[in-house]
């Protein structure tokens, strides 16, 4: 028995929506089993895991405000993977973010001066992130060096700027040797959607980026640009598109991006800075790319899966004493089939009996 | 023994688990494919061998669990990169993804017990070859399998035929196919090599490095390994040089924070880091116009019948 | 009376949909060179692979010295006897001769050892080589040799040459049916997969005949006239261009390239050296040359892909443009269709409206107000597809769905639409069939009478010489003259191509 793939000639449009799903699909059906294996009940874990984060108001807006910096991320970083541009370190992307931004909080800590600051802050954690991710960007297009090692490398040496600051220089003097900044005034904190919510501005800013980025992906040229680099890099030099300039353009905007979202969760959700401001986002936001299609309303739907799979994980740890690490066994799980399941776009997959190749 | 000797030592210990990685990595891109997945095993590599060795009480069964754990890692990704012709690099991703939330719940049980580590075997006569002998000839038996390695697989690439058949399927897949060879199976072997020594590097570091289970505690060297085996150019003995080198900083940074350098710990904790990045571009530079990689490298192959 | 060495009978290949070969018959006697003919996508290299045991066929048999074999893998068919020069070479780059010789003996043998055989053979067979060398250094016809070696090594009785003279210059050609003759008197029998029929008819004994998939004749070629085969081959008469006398030696100059040196981009290129020529409005100048000599470099330079040194070492209409990029050479009314179809001129996976806009983006108004105008990008495709036959299912496919000559008509016409003043054309009709390549043969000459400057690097003597007013010879970077066409012989050409003339000049560089 052996497995044969036969080249499409065109790719039928439901498949396209269809394989996500089934990678999902497949996805709780593995959980289904390891859920039984570690000896709980499959179906009171699943709805532990999928059902209970959407049952009530408080989870609904959790998903949302976890599915904000997922999604920000992931619309970046979809333009890069299409663009064959392999930024892996939006994890350090939004910790320098979040450093960046939340340095003019600091700075403007005790005497907060207008209006101009929130904004200020969140352009300076997108130029944090994107000076941060053209460093990658241009180790290759200068040096030719690798860009998942470096983007990879730089996210443990921004994870341990951010423990040097707030161990150092940014420690809360009041805050009984806790790593972590004082919290920022009201006037450096994002303003909440609703009066005692968890729902800030930086929702509706994502969903804004968002149609943003669908419209610039599928009816500018720039984002024909980015699919043609990806998809035929000599086709895009006789089109005259520059790879370099495209290289940095999407780094830059990924870590802008990445930036973003980490000022929001520090200025918005956490409303300081400490190490442990992010779960994971950056790598996260990898899946969410790949099972939104590299597509940016895919993202969209893609990380509000995805940020339920947080809160599930958390409700699990406390119900049923699952290791947190549980969640991202399903999402390497999620990834690997929906990488499985994108062959199908390209290939009719059949077996066959007989010797091997 | 001297100090010279004591850190010399400590360089071998640390670089060993890297040099293991990387030759197993270096023959998967020898036969071309990458595989991004390496940290992903090797941590699988340290759970599952600790908790085979816990659960067993013996060490030697702790390190085939670790090997098994990287191959099945590895046929997974042969499975998607291979077997339905997926994206290497995203495949490569997901199996680090993976292998660091599994090597969780796999060693979620054994946090905080202790175990006396592989300890170091003498060899007679060598150990006792004044300065080398302590240093080369007094080591576990991970380093001399790591030694091993980078001799056997030289030889393997360079005088057997099996070699130079895995490196024409790393050049040209399709060649290689029109001339007959199986290039699937061939890869296939390749990667499940090196999960296998992802798996013992793994081993290494839960069994004898620091023999105890801390979740993440591979902290990037199946990373740094992958970034060895640019430096190397793809030969195995220029990846032996690598590994000691990252192994020697990381050694000396730790010294220099024990001896009190007036540097936050941090920055000296980012050197090993700095340091890949520094090396990356270097060598690109060095090498400009010679192209050391496998000219198949990452291309997935699809035969048609 | 000993049987036919080998035989296939009633063989049936198909690949999804597509009936490759259609119940196909082929006998091989012993000591015979046999040719099997046919256009591109008529199936003879499905037919060949299958007997190099690299496809299985569906249905049909083959026979070896008269008894049925199957031939599971290359390895079986090498064990028989048979062995195969492919078309593109399945050559490793950066491995050695020997090593690569190695790679195709199935009993292993150390390399010194096979290094002592290929000289041997090599000095034998009239075919130097050395083998210690790494094949990214060698020469087209050299890589032919090393392929060759390497399956006279195995000692065979039926030798399948895949296209092999498409490569080589005229002087090379001669070198390799010298070796065939030696070939066939030491008993072997070769099997010469071929479109050109002068060579088939001179060094075949018998000929088979495929169409579509399809045995249309088998015949002795001997007997037949070059355009009796190419009607066997094609199904019907292919009209002849309309091919008017050159344009006047005074018509102003569109082109002109002045002392152009252009340094190799990846390590296994070609530098450009002191190119000069000029190109006149009316006219078509081929660029001949074997492959590998600068022709993709010289691409790159006139397209604008890569830059020249200096501004003036290419003028556009008088405009100094060598520092301008491709998309404002197109403003300026060039056009280019490079060689590569799918990669290079077309994006495989992107459909043909967006193929359109890869070229179209910067001169043809496909964007508007930041936005881009899919109505008008689709007219585009739909103008192409009427004015060049473009055959396609639906009305905007992906690029990889079209066969390989409704795509280079597709390639071809977007540019053409444009009425472009200056048209740089790399290998027009390569692996294009006859009807698709009269089309686009013709819409070049009629482009040229137009007004435009055409410039057609191809390693198609006979199509340049066809289409061709005047003529240049690129070797090793350097560009000899050009001469008009009339008066040029193929000996004449074929010396240049294999670089007597250039030998002062490539001292000197």
């Amino acid at each position: 028995m052996r497995l044969v793939l036969e080249r499409r000639a065109e790719t039928p449009l439901a498949l396209r929506i269809g394989s996500p799903l089934l990678a999902v699909a497949l996805t709780l059906l593995s959980a289904i089993v390891i859920f039984a294996a570690l000896g709980h009940d499959p179906w009171r874990a699943l709805h532990i895991y999928f059902v209970m984060p959407l049952s009530d108001s408080w989870g609904l807006q959790e998903v949302a405000v976890k599915a904000t910096p997922l999604v920000l991320i992931a619309v970046g970083l979809a333009l890069c993977y299409r663009s064959n541009n392999w930024n892996i370190g939006a994890e350090g992307q939004f910790l320098v973010g979040a450093l960046a931004g939340s340095w003019l909080a600091l700075a403007t800590h005790g005497a907060p001066d207008g209006p101009w600051l929130l904004p200020a802050m969140l352009a300076c954690g997108a130029l944090g992130g994107a000076l941060f991710a053209l460093i990658p960007a241009l180790l290759k297009t200068r040096f030719g060096a690798n860009e998942i090692l470096t983007s990879l490398m730089l996210v443990y040496v921004a994870e341990l700027l951010m423990d040097w600051l707030v161990r150092g220089p940014w420690r809360d003097p009041h805050g009984f040797n806790m790593p972590q900044t004082v919290i920022f005034e009201p006037e450096a904190t994002i303003p909440l959607l609703m009066e005692g919510g968890r729902l800030n501005i930086g929702t509706p800013l994502m969903l804004l980026v968002v149609a943003l980025m669908a419209v610039l992906a599928a009816r500018t040229l720039k984002g024909f640009e980015i699919r043609l680099v990806g998809e035929a890099p000599r086709a895009a030099r006789f089109a005259g598109f520059s790879e370099t300039r495209l290289t940095w353009t999407v780094f830059a905007l990924s870590g802008a991006l990445a930036g973003l979202a980490g000022i929001l969760e520090a200025a918005g959700t956490v409303r300081q800075l400490q190490p442990a401001i992010s779960p994971g986002y950056g790598f996260t936001a990898i899946i969410v790319a790949f099972l939104g299609r590299l597509n940016p309303v895919g993202c969209l739907v893609a990380g509000v899966f995805l940020a339920i799979t947080f809160i599930g994980g958390e409700n699990a740890q406390i119900l049923l004493r699952l290791p947190l690490d549980v969640t991202r066994v399903f999402q390497g799980l999620l990834l690997f089939y929906v990488l499985a399941c994108d062959t199908l776009l390209l290939y009719r997959v059949r077996l066959v009996r007989g010797a091997a190749a | 023994m001297t100090l010279l000797e004591a850190i010399l030592l400590t360089i071998i210990t640390a670089s060993t688990p890297l040099l293991i990685a990387a030759i197993g990595e270096l023959v998967v891109e020898r036969a071309g494919v990458l595989n991004l997945g390496v940290e992903g095993m090797m941590i699988m590599g340290a759970a599952a061998g600790i908790a085979a060795a816990i659960t067993t009480g013996n060490s030697g069964l702790g390190v085939l669990a670790a090997v098994l754990a990287g191959m099945a890692l590895a046929a997974v990704f042969a499975f998607l990169t291979l077997g339905l012709a997926t994206n290497q690099v995203a495949a490569g991703l997901a199996l680090s993804i993976f292998g660091l939330g599994l090597s969780g719940v796999v060693g979620a049980p054994f946090v905080g017990v202790q175990r006396a580590g592989i300890g170091k075997i003498e060899i007679p006569f060598l150990s006792e070859i004044p300065f080398l002998g302590p240093v080369l000839f007094a080591q576990d038996p991970f380093v001399y399998a790591s030694f091993a390695l980078v001799v056997g697989v030289s030889w393997f690439l360079w005088r057997s035929r099996a070699g130079l058949v895995l490196r024409a399927c790393g050049e040209n897949h399709a060649s290689a196919h029109a001339l007959g060879y199986p290039v699937l199976r061939i890869r296939l072997y390749a990667v499940l090599f090196g999960g296998a020594c992802a798996g013992l590097a793994g081993a290494y570091l839960s069994l004898a490095y620091t023999p105890f289970w801390t979740s993440g505690m591979t902290g990037g060297r199946g990373w740094i390994a992958l970034a060895i085996v640019v430096f190397a150019s793809w030969l195995p003995w220029r990846a032996a040089i690598g590994a000691y080198l990252f192994g020697g900083i990381t050694i000396l940074q730790l010294h220099a924070q024990g001896a009190g350098v007036p540097l936050p710990s941090q920055l000296l904790s980012a050197l090993p880091y700095l340091i890949t990045i520094l090396v990356l571009v270097l060598i690109m530079r060095l090498r400009r116009g010679g192209a050391a990689a496998p000219a198949a490298l990452g291309t997935p192959f699809v035969p048609d019948r | 009376m000993t049987p036919p060495l080998v035989e296939a009978q009633r063989i049936v290949k198909r690949f999804g949909a597509l009936l490759a070969n259609d119940h196909v018959d082929l006998l091989v006697r012993v000591g015979e060179v046999h040719a099997l003919l046919g256009e591109n996508g008529a199936g003879k290299s499905t037919l060949v692979k299958m007997l190099y045991g690299l496809l299985q066929p569906n249905e049909g048999r083959i026979l070896w010295q008269g008894r049925p074999v199957t031939l599971p893998s290359p390895k079986a068919a090498r064990a028989l006897g048979i062995g195969m020069v492919f078309q593109h070479f399945s050559l490793f780059e950066n491995l050695t001769v020997a090593e690569n010789v190695a790679l195709a003996l199935d009993a292993a043998a150390p390399l010194p050892e096979v290094a002592a055989r290929v000289a041997e053979l090599s000095a034998a067979y009239g075919l130097p080589l050395s083998p210690g060398r790494e094949v990214w250094r060698l020469s087209v016809g050299e890589r032919q040799r090393v392929e060759i070696i390497r399956c006279l090594m195995q000692d065979p009785k039926l030798l399948i040459l895949d296209e092999p003279t498409s490569v080589l210059t005229p002087q090379e050609c001669e070198g390799l049916f010298a070796t065939i003759a030696r070939l066939r008197a030491e008993g072997r029998a070769v099997l010469y997969i071929s479109h050109k029929l002068e060579e088939v008819r001179r060094i075949c004994e018998t000929a088979t005949i495929l169409r579509q998939g399809r045995v249309v004749a088998a015949t002795d070629p001997r007997a037949e006239t070059a355009a009796s085969l190419a009607r066997m081959m094609v199904g019907g008469d292919v009209a002849a261009l309309r091919h008017e006398a050159a344009a006047e030696s005074d018509a102003p100059v569109r082109l002109s390239v002045r002392g152009l040196s252009l340094p190799a981009e990846d390590p296994h290129g070609t530098a450009l050296r002191d190119v000069s020529f000029d190109l006149r409005r009316g006219e078509i100048l081929g660029v001949a040359g074997v492959a590998g000599n600068g022709q993709e470099e010289l691409f790159a330079a006139l397209s604008g892909e890569r830059l020249a040194p200096r501004a003036g070492q290419i003028l556009l209409d008088g405009a100094p443009v060598g520092r301008e990029d491709i998309n404002a050479r197109r403003r300026r009314g060039a056009a280019f269709v490079p060689e590569e179809r799918l990669g290079h001129a077309a994006a495989p996976r992107l459909p043909l409206s967006e193929n359109a806009l890869l070229s179209g983006h910067a001169a043809n108004g496909f964007v508007r107000g930041g936005l881009l105008d899919r109505g008008r990008m689709l007219g585009w495709v739909d103008a192409v597809t009427r004015a060049f036959d473009v055959r396609k299912g639906p009305r905007d496919p992906e690029a990889r769905a079209l066969s390989g000559g409704n795509l280079q008509k597709f390639v071809v016409g977007r540019e053409l639409l444009r009425r472009p003043g200056l048209l740089v054309v790399a290998q027009p009709t390569w692996g294009v069939d006859a009807g698709a390549a009269r089309l686009i043969r013709q819409a070049l000459v009629d482009l040229a009478r137009e007004g435009a400057a055409v410039l057609v690097i191809s390693q198609d003597l006979d199509e340049l010489l066809e289409i061709a007013d005047r003529l240049a010879v690129i070797f090793h970077g350097r560009l000899s003259p050009a001469r008009p066409v009339a008066g040029l012989t193929r000996e004449e050409i074929g010396l240049l191509m294999g670089g007597a003339g250039f030998a002062m000049a490539a001292e000197a560089g």
